[in-house]
C-alpha cells in the first residue's frame, strides 16, 4: 500500500513538474516577449523594459522557470499586471468560489447518478431502464451553460426561488451562499451525472457476467444481493475512473458555467485575464486548474486501492 | 435422494435437454460425461435453476420429496447454497477479487441465516482447515488473487459445502488444473463425499477422470442422455456405439510408425530465458524469473518429439525461442546448423511454422482461409503457384479446396485446426512446432487430428516438436520425450520407456496423478477395435 | 441484417444537420452576414421562418451556418485525435513496456491533466481568439483519448494467437498493426470517433459561448447562445432555438455510437436470472 501511494505520489510530482514547463512555455517563450505583448503595440520602449524588470524577464529562461516554479512552490504567484495586486491574493478570493461549486457539483451529480444508475441495472430491460436510458441519453446531449439558462428562466425568474446570478460571499452566510451556487451546482451536475449514471449501469451489468456474481448466486444470494454484495464494489473501479475524468470536465464547465451566473470565481478571472493580456494572471490560474486536475487523478488512484486488494498488495 | 425426471429444456426455441433422467443416492458420486455441447452444464443449471430469462424448463427434478422445478425464485434462494452447493470450472474467476476468503465463505452461512456473523467466521476457519487451508498459511482475510487456481478452487469447494448440502454440483471443475493438482481437488472431492454423505453430480468431459471415481456415469449427447449405469459396467459393456465412439477415441493412438534415426534439425544448447518483473521496489533493480533454465536437446529430422510439463515450467516460453520470436539470453538455438533468432533471416524461419491451441484466437477473423493461408508466403515471396499451393494444402489436410472463399467462423473447431495445419504445411517446413495443437478439442475430433498429423508426418517427413500437458495425447504421437519443470528438463527418454518406467520423482508424481482410463477388454475382443498390446493399461 | 434502432434514429437526426450544414455553404435563405437592424428581433413568420435576431438577421440562416461550423470544427478536431492518436497507441502497443510505450502513455496522461478549455485559454491568451483555436484544443484533447482507446483494445489483440501466427510468418510488428491490429479495432474505432464528434460540438458551443471559439461574424451556435443571453428574459426564442440545435446534434451522434456499438459488437449477453 504504501509502495502504492509512493509511486503515484512520484508520478504525480513529475505531472506536475512537466505539466508547468508546458505552460510556461506557451505562456512566457511562444509569445517572443511577454512584456510587449502584454502591453500592447503602442507602448513605448521603455514601459516595456520596466514592465519587464517587473515581471523579472530579463534572465535566462531556466532561472526565470526555475523563480517562477518555486515562487509557486512558496504561494507567491507573482504579482498581475492589471490589477497591480499579488495574484495569489486574487486567486484565493476566487477559489472560495470555484472549489466549493466544482465539489457542490460532484456530490449532486455522483449522489444523482449511483442509485440511478443501480436502479437501471437491476430492472434492466424493463421500462424504468429503459426511462433512464432515455433520459441520460439526452441529459448527456444538453450543454450544460444551455441548460443553466433555462434553470434561471426557471428557478430564478418565474418561480424566484433562486437568484438569478451574483455571489453574495460566504460572510453573508452559509445558506445564502450555498442557495446562490445551487443553480450552477446543478446546472453543472446533470450532465455529468447522466455519463456517471450510463457507466455505473454498464460497469455493474458488465459484472452480472462474471463468473463469481454465479458462485455467489450459487450460494443462495437473490439477484439483488448478489449485485450489491458482489457486483456494486467491483463495479466502482470504472466508475472510479470516471469520476476522475469527470472533474476535469467539471472544473472546465464551472468556468463556463460562472459566467452564466456572474459567479466571481477563477473563470471570470482568467477571462479578465485574457481580455486585459494579463498573462501573470493567465499562467497562474492555469497552472492551478492543472494543479487540481493532477491532484484529484493522484485521489483516485488511492481510492482505487481501497476498492481493489490487487493494488494494495505490492503490484 | 434427488432424482430428475424427464427434464427437458428449451432455450429461445432451441431444444437443449430432451427427457433427461437419472438419480443419485447420499454418498454417491454421479459422473455425467459428454463433449462440449452436449448440455451437461445445462443439466446441473437446470438443477440450480440459474438458467438464461428466455428458458423454458419442464419435468421433474425431485429434492428430497420437494419438485425444484416448481419452486419460486425466492423458495430456489433457499435451497441454493443449503440444501445444493455448486462448484465451477474456472476457479481464477469464479471468486469475487475485492473480497476475503472468509468473508466469501462466511457469505453461504449468513445469507441462509444459519449463524451469527462471528460464528460464521468460526465456521468458515473449519471449513477452510478442512478443504486443505490451514490457519497458518490462509488466514481468513486472505484475497483471492493471492492464491493459486488450485487453492482456490479450494476455497470454492468450502464455500459450496460450508451449509453441508445434500448434493454438489461439480461442473468440471479440474479442467482449468493441472494434473497434479487435478488428482488433489478429485481425491478432495471424493472425501467429502463420502465423509459428509452428499450426493454429487460430477460433469466432465474426461472420460478417464470419470473411470477413476464416479460411482455412476451418464453419458450424454445432443441433448439426451444415451447411456447410464454403474461405472465399471459402462465403461466395460460399452453397450453403446456412442459410449464405445468416446471411449476408443480417448484412448486413440494413430498408426504411426516409430521415427528411425536421421540428422539433427533442431539443436537446443543450454538455452535460458529470462523475464524482467515488476518492480517490488522504487529504485531496486527489476526482479528477473528465469522461466528457462539452462535446456538442452536434440530433435532428429522426422522425429517426433513430445515436451510435456504443467502450467509455468517454461514449456510455452521455450516455444516462443525456438520459433525465433524472443531471444535468448543464454545458450543458442540452431536449426540445421543455421543459428535461430529473432532477426534470422526469412529462408531460415520458412523451415519452421507452428500450429497453436485456440482453433478460435489463431485466426484473423476478418481474412479469408485464401488469405489467411498466404500469410506465410510473407517469408518466401508469392510464388506464382500460389493458388495452386493454397489448395494442395488444404486438400492435404482433408478439406475441399473450395473452402479457401470461407471466413474462420463458418468452420467447427476441428476443421479450423485443420486450416491452421495447412497453414503451416503451405510454405513446406521441415520442422512444425505443435504448441497444445489438440488441447482444446474434444476427443473425438482430437482422434482425427492426431491421425492426421500421422499421415502428414508420414507423407512429407515432417519432425514434429509436440508440446502439451496432456500425457495421453503425448504418448500417442510422439518417439521421444521431455519433462520440463520450473524451467529445467528433469527427464528425457524414449516415450514408451518414460511412460513405462519413469525415473525421476516429478514423473512419476505427474504420471501417478493422471486419471487413467482402464484396459477394454471388450475393445480388444472388437473385430476393428484396438490392436492389444501396447502397454496402454499401464497407468 | 436487422439494424438497430438507435442507429437509424441517430442517423436520421444528425444526418439532417449534417445536410443543413452542407446546403448553407451554397444556399441559406439570408445572407448570415447582412445586419438589418431595423428588422431585429422579429417574431417567426413574415418571410423569416424562425424570426430574426437581435441584430436583423434572419434565425434560420444563423442556424443553417452555425451547423456547419460546430459540425467542421468537431469534425477536424476527431480527425486530428484519430491521425495522432491511433499511430501512437498503436505504436505504444506493439512496443508495450518499452521506454516508447513509457513516454507515449505519460505524454498522454500529461494532456489530459489539460482540460481543452484550459489548452484553448492557453491558445487564446497567447494567440488571440478564433474558430482554429476550438479546433486545436479540442484536437489536442482527442489525440489521448484515440491513443489510449486505440492501445487498449490493440493490446487485447495482441495477446491473440493468430498474431503469434503472424510473427512467425516474418512479420514486424508495422506490418501487425497495419494488416491485422487495425482493422480489428477499427469498430471500436469508430465508436469512440462518434463519441468524440458529439462531445467536441459539446466543446465547440462552450468555447464559442464564453468567446475563445469561432468568432464574428462567423456564426455558432454558442456564440448565438451567448449573444441571447441579454435578451433571454425578452425573447427566449433566442436562446432556445439553438440550444436545441446543439441537443439533437449530439443526440443523434450519441444514439447512432450506441447503435454502432450494438451493431459491431455482437456478442451475445448471457443474462441469468
Amino acid at each position: 500500500m504504501v509502495h502504492y501511494a509512493v509511486t503515484r505520489l512520484i508520478s504525480l510530482t513529475l505531472s506536475l513538474v512537466a505539466a508547468s514547463l508546458v505552460i510556461f512555455l506557451v505562456v512566457e517563450v511562444i509569445p517572443g516577449d511577454p512584456a510587449a505583448y502584454m502591453l500592447g503595440l503602442n507602448a513605448s520602449p521603455e514601459a516595456v523594459d520596466a514592465l519587464r524588470d517587473a515581471l523579472g524577464l530579463n534572465g535566462s529562461l531556466p532561472e526565470r522557470y526555475l523563480s517562477w516554479a518555486s515562487g509557486m512552490l512558496r504561494g507567491d504567484f507573482g504579482t498581475s499586471y492589471t490589477y497591480r495586486v499579488p495574484v495569489a491574493d486574487l486567486v484565493a478570493q476566487r477559489l472560495w468560489v470555484s472549489v466549493p461549486l466544482a465539489i457542490y457539483a460532484l456530490t449532486v451529480s455522483t449522489l444523482i447518478a449511483l442509485p440511478v444508475g443501480m436502479l437501471a441495472a437491476a430492472r434492466r430491460g424493463r421500462a424504468v431502464d429503459y426511462g433512464i436510458i432515455g433520459a441520460t441519453q439526452l441529459g448527456i446531449a444538453v450543454p450544460n451553460f444551455w441548460f443553466a439558462m433555462l434553470l434561471v428562466v426557471l428557478l430564478a425568474i418565474t418561480w424566484p426561488v433562486f437568484p438569478a446570478g451574483g455571489f453574495p460571499g460566504w460572510d453573508a452566510g452559509a445558506w445564502q451562499a450555498i442557495k446562490a451556487l445551487t443553480l450552477p451546482a446543478v446546472a453543472l451536475a446533470l450532465p455529468q451525472a447522466s455519463i456517471l449514471a450510463r457507466v455505473m449501469r454498464s460497469a455493474l451489468i458488465e459484472t452480472l457476467g462474471q463468473d463469481y456474481i454465479r458462485t455467489a448466486r450459487a450460494k443462495g444470494l437473490s439477484e439483488g444481493e448478489a449485485l450489491r454484495n458482489h457486483g456494486l464494489r467491483n463495479a466502482m473501479i470504472p466508475v472510479l475512473t470516471i469520476i476522475g475524468l469527470q472533474f476535469s470536465f467539471l472544473l472546465a464547465g464551472a468556468i463556463i458555467i460562472e459566467k452564466v451566473f456572474f459567479l466571481p470565481g477563477l473563470g471570470l478571472l482568467i477571462f479578465q485575464g485574457i481580455t486585459q493580456r494579463d498573462l501573470v494572471v493567465v499562467e497562474s490560474v492555469v497552472m492551478l486548474l492543472v494543479f487540481a486536475v493532477i491532484l484529484v487523478t493522484f485521489l483516485v488512484d488511492l481510492a482505487y486501492a481501497a476498492v481493489d486488494p490487487r493494488l494494495r498488495h505490492g503490484r | 435422494m434427488i432424482s430428475l425426471e424427464d427434464v427437458s429444456l428449451d432455450i429461445g426455441g432451441t431444444p437443449i435437454l430432451r427427457d433427461v433422467s437419472f438419480g443419485i443416492e447420499a454418498g454417491q458420486i454421479l459422473g455425467l460425461v459428454g463433449e462440449s455441447g452436449s448440455g451437461k452444464s445445462m443439466t446441473a443449471l437446470s438443477v440450480m435453476r440459474l438458467l438464461p430469462l428466455e428458458a423454458a424448463l419442464s419435468g421433474r427434478i425431485m429434492l428430497d420429496g420437494r419438485d425444484l422445478a416448481m419452486l419460486s425464485e425466492r423458495q430456489m434462494c433457499a435451497v441454493r447454497g443449503a440444501e445444493v452447493g455448486m462448484i465451477f470450472q474456472e476457479p481464477m474467476t469464479a471468486l469475487n477479487p475485492v473480497q476475503t476468503i472468509g468473508d466469501q465463505v462466511a457469505e453461504t452461512l449468513l445469507v441462509h441465516g444459519a449463524a451469527s456473523r462471528s460464528e460464521a467466521g468460526k465456521i468458515a476457519r473449519q471449513r477452510l482447515t478442512r478443504v486443505g487451508l490451514g490457519p497458518e498459511r490462509f488466514p481468513l482475510d486472505r484475497y483471492p488473487h493471492e492464491l493459486s487456481g488450485g487453492q482456490r478452487q479450494r476455497v470454492c469447494i468450502a464455500l459450496a459445502i460450508a451449509l453441508r448440502p445434500k448434493l454438489l454440483i461439480a461442473d468440471e471443475p479440474t479442467t482449468a488444473l493441472d494434473v497434479t493438482t487435478q488428482a488433489q481437488i478429485l481425491d478432495l472431492i471424493v472425501e467429502l463425499v463420502r465423509e459428509e454423505g452428499m450426493g454429487c453430480l460430477f460433469i466432465t468431459h474426461d472420460l478417464a477422470v470419470v473411470a477413476q471415481m464416479v460411482d455412476r456415469v451418464a453419458v450424454m449427447r445432443r441433448g439426451e442422455i444415451v447411456e447410464h449405469g454403474e461405472t465399471r459396467d459402462v465403461l466395460r459393456a460399452m453397450r453403446h456405439p456412442y459410449t464405445r465412439a468416446l471411449l476408443e477415441a480417448s484412448r486413440h493412438r494413430p498408426d504411426r510408425r516409430m521415427h528411425a534415426g536421421g540428422d539433427t534439425l533442431l539443436d537446443v544448447r543450454e538455452a535460458v530465458r529470462d523475464y524482467p518483473l515488476k518492480r517490488r521496489r522504487l529504485f531496486g533493480p527489476r526482479p528477473q524469473v528465469r522461466a528457462v533454465d539452462g535446456v538442452s536437446f536434440r530433435l532428429m529430422r522426422g522425429e517426433s518429439l513430445g515436451l510435456v510439463g504443467e502450467s509455468g515450467c517454461g514449456k510455452s516460453t521455450l516455444t516462443r525461442a525456438i520459433l525465433g520470436l524472443e531471444a535468448l539470453q543464454g545458450g543458442e538455438i540452431r536449426l540445421d546448423g543455421a543459428p535461430v533468432s529473432p532477426d534470422m533471416p526469412a529462408s531460415l524461419r520458412r523451415r519452421m511454422q507452428v500450429v497453436f491451441q485456440d482453433p478460435y484466437g489463431s485466426f484473423n477473423p476478418r481474412h479469408r482461409v485464401s488469405r489467411l493461408l498466404a500469410e506465410p508466403f510473407h517469408l518466401t515471396g508469392r510464388p506464382a503457384d500460389m493458388e495452386a499451393r493454397i489448395v494442395e494444402a488444404l486438400e492435404s489436410v482433408g478439406l475441399d479446396g473450395e473452402v479457401r472463399q470461407r471466413y474462420p467462423h463458418e468452420f467447427s473447431g476441428g476443421q479450423r485446426q485443420r486450416i491452421a495445419i495447412a497453414r503451416a504445411l503451405v510454405t513446406r517446413p521441415e520442422l512444425i512446432v505443435l504448441d497444445e495443437a489438440v488441447s482444446a478439442l474434444d476427443v473425438s475430433i482430437r482422434a482425427q487430428i492426431l491421425d492426421l498429423l500421422a499421415d502428414l508426418q508420414a507423407r512429407y517427413g515432417l519432425t514434429y516438436l509436440f508440446i502439451s500437458h496432456d500425457l495421453t495425447v503425448v504418448r500417442a504421437i510422439t518417439d521421444r520425450v521431455l519433462v520440463m519443470r520450473a524451467g529445467r528438463i528433469v527427464e528425457a527418454g524414449a516415450t514408451e520407456a518414460v511412460f513405462a518406467a519413469p525415473s525421476h520423482a516429478y514423473t512419476k508424481a505427474l504420471l501417478a496423478a493422471a486419471p487413467v482410463l482402464p484396459a477394454s477388454h471388450a475393445a480388444s475382443a472388437e473385430p476393428g477395435g484396438q490392436p492389444p498390446g501396447a502397454p496402454r493399461d499401464i497407468f | 441484417m436487422k439494424l438497430p434502432v438507435q442507429l437509424v434514429a441517430g442517423s436520421v437526426l444528425f444526418g439532417a444537420f449534417l445536410v443543413v450544414a452542407c446546403l448553407s455553404l451554397v444556399w441559406t435563405p439570408f445572407p448570415v452576414t447582412e445586419l438589418d437592424i431595423a428588422a431585429k428581433l422579429q417574431a417567426p413568420g413574415n418571410g423569416h421562418w424562425l424570426g430574426t435576431d437581435h441584430l436583423g438577421r434572419d434565425m434560420t440562416s444563423m442556424l443553417m451556418a452555425g451547423a456547419r461550423t460546430s459540425i467542421a470544427v468537431a469534425l477536424v478536431a476527431v480527425g486530428i485525435g484519430i491521425i495522432l492518436g491511433v499511430p501512437l497507441g498503436l505504436a505504444a502497443a506493439a512496443r508495450r513496456g518499452s521506454l516508447l510505450d513509457e513516454v507515449i502513455m505519460r505524454a498522454n496522461d500529461l494532456i489530459f491533466a489539460f482540460p481543452s478549455l484550459v489548452i484553448a485559454i492557453l491558445i487564446t491568451a497567447v494567440f488571440g481568439p478564433s474558430a482554429v483555436n476550438a479546433i486545436l484544443a479540442i484536437g489536442i484533447f482527442n489525440v489521448p483519448v484515440f491513443a489510449r482507446v486505440a492501445r487498449g483494445a490493440a493490446l487485447s489483440i495482441w495477446q491473440r494467437e493468430f498474431i503469434l501466427a503472424a510473427r512467425v510468418a516474418g512479420k514486424g510488428p508495422a506490418l501487425i498493426s497495419a494488416e491485422h491490429i487495425l482493422p480489428n479495432i477499427a469498430n471500436l474505432l469508430v465508436v469512440q470517433g462518434t463519441i468524440q464528434f458529439s462531445m467536441g460540438i459539446l466543446a465547440e458551443a462552450g468555447l464559442s459561448y464564453v468567446g475563445l471559439g469561432a468568432q464574428p461574424p462567423t456564426p455558432s451556435w454558442g456564440r448565438m447562445l451567448a449573444d441571447a443571453q441579454t435578451f433571454f428574459y425578452s425573447d427566449p426564442r433566442l436562446a432556445i432555438l439553438p440550444g436545441l440545435c446543439i441537443v439533437m446534434t449530439v443526440l443523434g451522434l450519441n444514439l447512432m455510437g450506441d447503435g454502432l456499438r450494438d451493431l459491431l459488437d455482437p456478442r451475445l449477453r448471457r443474462a441469468v436470472r
